[in-house]
């Protein structure tokens, strides 16, 4: 047993740490966030291109750096401690796993080395509204190459020009490339929540695509793609919290009241410790999933839940706190709070609310349970 | 990065597996693990669990990190895990040892002499004769240095007075290590000195206290002119502080996640068999989200204490963020009792365990996970250890600091 990351994959980490400090300050992510129609940070895209970092887990063959996804989840991490305001979730967690995983040596062919090099922006489109998106019952169509119906909100949307879109097909649910070019594609700019990320509605009338891994067993490929990408996701929002953690430990150092620095209060001291150990607690979870995603264990499926679930909560905890802490200037827009509170919760967003993955998490331990089978790595 | 056992700790676990098989009963894996808590009182279970030590000492299972000088296997850390492991999936009798073996032990090893080494270490392993650790005090509290039990010196012996309190397993304990005050004039800290006291010596009264759960595993013990070599001084004179910082680092990484961890499974069993709204109470949302919550937190605390494992193993030395165990699993196990009670319903009153849902094991896990909380460090105390020693944060301002020892007010208004 070893929980740890090699001295490689770390290095891969101070790596990115190194460039990300250099090239993505908080400035970064607040120019785009507040010019207007901006959706990402076309050089600091282009610059995470050239460090191969969208390519980690992407094979030689296909374009890619060839490193694995213990890398991938590192790197996520510091994208997260970054804030960067780039599609990297979308393009790289969703879109590119979702075609090394199911895609055609043609599709792979075609898109990967594309998709590796930032030339191509690619995202996941399922939800349909309101609420968590149901696979079983999507009103998105998808027959004879065609896809009609209504995508909202879309990741990234208004950034990316190729889309997985899971439709309703004539089996069951099935997953779809579209090129966003095509023609029946409407895309129309909705306003993010996070605007250092941007949000589409997509309409899709009889728009031309092509299956992604078959007519059959769309609904599992779902799940495993959003385990997988609940992984590098997490560990997004592990460096968010983690980073939120330390500028918030900062400033309470830093400001005086009543004579002291604030943090040397008890009520905020343990404020501060309990976030601490709310991501600690997240981190272990990740660590655990991360080794599941990279070696292909079955355990997958209960660490993405528990890891995602983990995560999205202590990114957003430690958000707000963070505007708490910093008393009435953490409301202001000047200050930095609430860049790392709208990504939190972009992010919590994104792919399953933190409730619904607890709900999963419970449905699969209890079809455990039932097998008889127990945890491969009991207490 | 690899969660599964290497070629080398395989065949350990394989080793280890075999030898239980022939010692001991598998466990029913759907069983509800049992309730220790109070399970300590009676001789017959301190026999048991004496000879079952015996008999791992014997064939060589006993505490394996220890050197082999001293009576252990010099074996790593995450060996110990493997057998943990895998004993736990056997009926054994309840560990009487924790705090021997997890806390004093290593105490010894790092501030015993070599005589002292020799003369207590491989036969505290073997486990005929038991210690317990002997530091709160009445007045003192969370303000462990705020004791005033004293030692004075009389010739080669030191002379003890005083009394200490919550010392778990004194009744049937054999040594025990104790702070004392050995100079009430100076600051708090630096008057301490650290001893082992035999626990059968002439004015040593050890009186059981009996808890809110019923049970009596915590003591208070006097202490009237109790004689004490001075060969049995741990450590300097004065430096006792040092000597106990050593026991509570410890205490803190094998406290850690008692509380609850691991029980995620009895609760989720207890989910289908109970019933809310008409319905098993598992379909419930409420339900299942507080259910998640308490998995992702087991398993937290579980790969966080393997995370630590792996870099102890790898040659670093514990370190505070042990206090994360305690301060997040203590809690939740009171939690998780509180939890499953709400799920019984009506019968979350009812204490019998012939009739109580999953043998009435959360009703005394709910009665003694507040001890648990308290023990070892309180949630505010682990709090600020984290937030000082890991976030680095100010320390708690503190007034009596530099007062010699008698100058400062302790205790309770009475």
């Amino acid at each position: 047993m070893n929980l740890e990351f090699s001295e490689d994959q770390k290095f891969v980490q101070h790596t990115a740490r190194e460039f990300l400090t250099k090239n993505a300050g908080l400035d970064v992510c607040r120019k785009v966030l507040e010019t207007k129609d901006a959706t990402h940070d076309p050089g600091l895209w282009k610059g995470v291109a050239e460090m191969g970092w969208l390519g980690a887990a992407v094979p030689e063959a296909h374009g890619g750096a060839g490193l694995g996804h213990l890398e991938l989840v590192l790197i996520a991490e510091e994208i997260g401690r970054a804030l960067a305001p780039i599609p990297f979730a979308s393009s790289v967690a969703l879109c590119t796993e979702a075609i090394l995983q199911f895609g055609s040596e043609a599709q792979k062919q075609k898109w990967l080395p594309r998709l590796a090099a930032g030339e191509a922006i690619g995202t996941f489109a399922l939800a349909e509204g309101p609420g968590d998106a149901d696979v079983a019952s999507l009103a998105t169509r998808f027959a004879s190459g065609r896809l009609t119906g209504t995508k909202l909100p879309v990741l990234d949307g208004e950034a990316a020009g190729l889309a997985v879109v899971v439709a309703q097909g004539e089996r069951g649910p099935v997953l779809a490339l579209l090129d966003l070019s095509a023609k029946g594609v409407t895309r129309t700019r909705v306003e993010s929540f996070d605007p250092s990320h941007s949000l589409a509605r997509l309409e899709l009338r009889d728009a031309g695509a092509e299956l992604l891994g078959g007519a059959d067993g769309g609904a599992e490929r779902v799940a495993t793609l959003l385990d997988r990408a609940a992984v590098v996701i997490g560990f997004e929002q592990l460096g968010g919290a983690t980073r939120a953690l330390e500028i918030t430990r900062e400033f309470a150092l830093g400001r005086y009241a009543f004579g002291r620095p604030i943090a040397s209060f008890q009520a905020l001291k343990h404020r501060l410790a309990d976030l601490y150990a709310k991501i600690e607690i997240a981190r272990s979870n990740g660590y655990y999933a991360a080794w599941a995603l990279s070696s292909g264990n079955d355990e997958l499926a209960l660490a993405a839940c528990s890891f995602r679930a983990a995560a999205s909560d202590a990114f957003e905890s430690a958000a707000q706190e963070m505007i708490q802490i910093h008393g009435g200037v953490g409301f202001t827009w000047e200050y930095d709070c609430h860049l790392f509170y709208r990504r939190a919760r972009w992010l919590a967003a994104s792919i399953g609310t933190a409730s619904s993955w607890r709900d999963l998490l419970i449905t699969r331990l209890v079809a455990r349970q039932g097998q008889g089978g127990g945890d491969a790595h009991a207490e | 990065m690899d969660f599964d056992d290497t070629p080398q700790e395989a065949a350990f676990r394989a080793k280890a597996r075999a030898w239980l098989e022939q010692h001991a009963k598998p466990r029913d894996p759907n069983a509800i693990a049992p309730n220790l808590l109070g399970e300590r009182e009676s001789a017959d279970v301190i026999q048991k669990a004496k000879d079952w030590q015996a008999t791992k000492f014997d064939a060589g299972w006993a505490c394996l990190t220890w050197p082999k000088e001293y009576g252990g296997q010099g074996l790593g850390r995450l060996e110990a895990v493997v057998w943990g492991q895998e004993e736990g999936k056997f009926e054994t009798p309840p560990n009487i040892y924790g705090i021997g073996h997890g806390m004093l032990g290593p105490t010894l090893m790092a501030h015993g002499s070599e005589e002292q080494k020799q003369k207590y270490i491989r036969e505290m392993a073997r486990g005929q004769v038991v210690w317990c650790q002997l530091f709160s005090e009445p007045d003192a509290g969370s303000d462990l240095a705020g004791l005033r039990t004293s030692a004075v010196k009389d010739g080669g012996d030191w002379v003890l007075n005083g009394q200490k309190i919550w010392s778990t397993g004194a009744h049937f304990c054999d040594w025990g290590m104790i702070v004392t005050r050995t100079d009430p004039n100076a600051a708090k800290h630096a008057g301490l000195t650290y001893f082992i006291v035999d626990m059968h010596a002439k004015g040593v009264e050890v009186r059981p206290i009996k808890q809110i759960n019923g049970g009596s595993g915590f003591n208070e013990v006097f202490f009237t002119d109790v004689r004490v070599p001075d060969a049995n001084r741990l450590g300097a004179v004065g430096d006792g502080w040092r000597v106990a910082i050593t026991t509570l680092m410890n205490e803190r990484v094998a406290i850690g996640a008692g509380g609850g961890a691991g029980r995620y499974r009895d609760l989720i069993k207890l989910a289908q068999e109970t019933r809310r709204n008409g319905r098993p109470a598992i379909e419930d949302s409420a339900v299942r989200q507080k259910l998640a919550d308490f998995y992702i937190q087991s398993k937290g605390l579980q790969f966080t204490s393997y995370r630590t494992l792996s870099a102890l193993s790898r040659g670093a030395t514990p370190g505070p963020e042990g206090a994360i165990g305690k301060a997040v699993g203590a809690p939740m196990g009171q939690e998780m009792a509180h939890f499953a009670l709400e799920l019984q319903g009506a019968m979350g009153a009812v204490a019998d365990a012939a009739i109580a849902p999953q043998d009435a094991v959360w009703q005394e896990m709910y009665l003694g996970t507040p001890g648990l909380r308290i023990a070892g460090g309180t949630d505010e105390i682990l709090k600020n250890i984290i937030a000082e020693r890991v976030l680095r944060l100010p320390p708690e301002i503190r007034v009596d600091k530099d007062r010699p020892f008698r100058e400062i007010p302790t205790g309770s208004v009475k």
